[in-house]
């Protein structure tokens, strides 16, 4: 990049204020990991008070964050929406990206790509109100009802992955197996599916880390089911926290521990797939 | 030949037919019905009668909406241009040649993945007593109280935490950008004495216009979208300062008896959404040509 002489010296500048930057992101976890691990009678009102080491490791506070939010429970459902939302989207949006992508030059098939595609710019605000009610009439004011949403809502983004990542893959392959006498339903699961299984990693990841985050569909769908996620049961036990904030970081932390855990194990695949999914 | 040429033909049209029913079922649908509930003085529940524009023109003289509006779109402008400053210097960084470069891109990725709720939350109790208290430390007095309950103060906050969040996502775009730049490019540079920020402004930034243009869609539509981070910090306060669209849609059209009303606000903005979104791609794709 630069010339050779000045390499050495100036990548070591970037060393150490990148090691700086770090702290920035290090710093909040590193305070929550300490106040999840106190008991209130450490918290004092001073600045060393409150980030010292706990006195004691103890895990009482996450045993009692555990039954104060229901941990389990909401762990389940988190863990049931967001696997079942990936599943349903790389099966229903990957044939139908196949579907439009095989078709753009038929107009019905064109007009239905640029219908769903432009439900992107569809903010989840001005949809809210009549789900709310139309789930409720529908009897899908429940996890079911969120994982459809999900389904539809990503809907747009994947199907603009999945055929966009078809023009990649030639006809002539299909071709083939037409002139073996397969049908073109088998043709896809058999062959187009398979080859597609980059773009089912992208689609997968990036479809996880939004409905796993997500708060919003899960707040208006499931209000009245008296069933959380993880995310929701954060915002529903708030007020039971009080001012025990040992007890609310505990809980913060127990609810993070998952996708931290799945960061670590497929941090490369997390990364490949973010990028793709933004810059395609 | 035909016959399969039908077969393909049933086989597409009997995959289309049933997604695209359901797409239309849970989005295209409720977005009608959130339009017709906009010309209602609807409430949520029990009946409704047509109200004609009337919602249209009280959401113009209304001052919580205006200042919802204000809110969210100053917030939207500073988080992005910070966001995005911030990342291109960080992607220089850590796509110049360091030692543990995939270390730092995994720790500099972290909180991206993290729900945006949590990270308020314990935001939320970072700017609360963490930085009062190290403040009256070090005596600095305009911080010993804490800026979320400041009526002038607390859009910072919210501030903080969308761009510590977006900063991870912008800036693996623009890493994935500068990866793009030949190294022979910075040679050729070199030569003509193109070094340092005259290299930046003339070489790289140029070359990578397109992940800038990205970056720039996803923070302006993901801000102007902003809800988690302001339940957890701020639930819309103090004095409804940092009350964002989607926060007010939410608050007073679910569960404040405007039903009717926010409807119309949500329509205003879906429309202001679309138009921002597709005059960003006109503005980016005129950029890229003239490259």
């Amino acid at each position: 990049m630069k010339q050779t002489s000045t390499v050495g010296k100036s990548n070591k500048t970037v060393l150490v204020l990148l090691i700086l930057g770090l702290s920035t992101i290090i710093f909040p976890l590193y305070m929550t990991v300490v106040i999840a691990f106190k008991q209130p009678s450490e918290m004092t009102n001073s600045i060393s008070g409150i980030l010292s080491l706990p006195k004691v490791w103890s895990l009482q506070n996450f045993r009692e964050a555990m039954e104060v939010t229901d941990f389990w429970n909401s762990l389940k459902n988190s863990l049931l929406i967001s696997g079942l939302t990936v599943g349903l989207s790389i099966l229903i949006h990957s044939l139908m990206g196949y579907t439009l992508g095989r078709n753009k030059s038929n107009k019905f098939y064109n007009f239905v790509y640029l219908f769903i595609v432009s439900g992107m710019f569809v903010p989840f605000a001005i949809l809210m109100m009549p789900l709310a009610k139309q789930t409720a009439e529908m009897g899908l004011a429940n996890w079911f009802g969120v994982i459809l949403l999900y389904v539809v809502f990503y809907m747009p983004m994947n199907i603009m992955l999945y055929s966009g990542y078809l023009t990649n893959i030639p006809l002539a392959l299909e071709e083939a197996a037409r002139v073996d006498g397969a049908s073109t339903w088998l043709t896809y699961w058999k062959i187009i599916f398979p080859i597609m299984k980059p773009m089912h990693a992208t689609v997968a990841v990036i479809t996880a880390l939004a409905v796993w985050n997500d708060v919003m569909t899960p707040l208006i769908i499931m209000a009245g089911s008296s069933e959380n996620t993880l995310p929701l049961a954060q915002l529903n036990f708030q007020s039971q926290f009080g001012t025990n904030y040992n007890l609310a970081f505990a809980s913060y932390l127990l609810s993070l521990i998952p996708i931290l855990v799945f960061y670590l194990i497929c941090q490369k695949q997390i990364l490949n797939g973010v990028v793709n999914g933004a810059v395609k | 030949m035909t016959k399969h040429e039908n077969e393909r033909k049933r086989t597409f049209l009997l995959i289309t037919i049933p997604i695209l029913a359901l797409f239309i079922c849970f989005n295209t649908i409720p977005l009608i019905r959130g339009a017709m509930y906009s010309f209602t003085n609807s409430r949520g529940f029990g009946s409704h009668d047509w109200v004609g524009l009337r919602n249209y023109i009280d959401l113009f003289s209304d001052a919580r909406v205006g200042k919802s509006y204000l809110f969210t779109i100053k917030l939207a402008i500073v988080t992005t241009i910070v966001v995005n400053v911030l990342s291109l210097i960080l992607a220089l960084g850590l796509n110049s040649k360091i030692r543990a470069k995939g270390f730092f891109r995994g720790a500099y990725f972290l909180p991206n993945i993290l729900g945006a709720l949590v990270v308020g939350y314990i935001f939320n109790y970072f700017f609360t007593y963490i930085v009062p208290a190290l403040a009256d430390m070090t005596g600095m007095q305009g911080l010993s109280s804490s800026i979320l309950s400041s009526p002038n103060k607390a859009w910072i906050g919210v501030m903080i935490v969308c761009a510590w969040q977006a900063i991870a996502m912008n800036t693996i775009i623009y890493i994935s950008g500068l990866q793009t730049v030949p190294e022979d490019v910075y040679e050729a540079g070199g030569l003509d004495g193109a070094t340092g920020w005259k290299q930046f402004k003339h070489l790289t930034f140029p070359l990578i216009i397109p992940f800038f243009s990205i970056n720039m869609v996803l923070c302006v539509k993901n801000f102007l979208m902003v809800f988690d981070q302001i339940i957890a910090l701020t639930k819309g306060g103090p004095a409804q300062s940092t009350e964002s669209i989607s926060y007010l849609i939410y608050n007073n059209g679910m569960s404040g008896g405007q039903f009717g009303f926010q409807s119309a606000n949500a329509v205003v903005f879906f429309i202001v959404i679309v138009v921002i979104s597709v005059a960003q791609m006109k503005f980016s794709s005129s950029k890229e040509e003239q490259l």
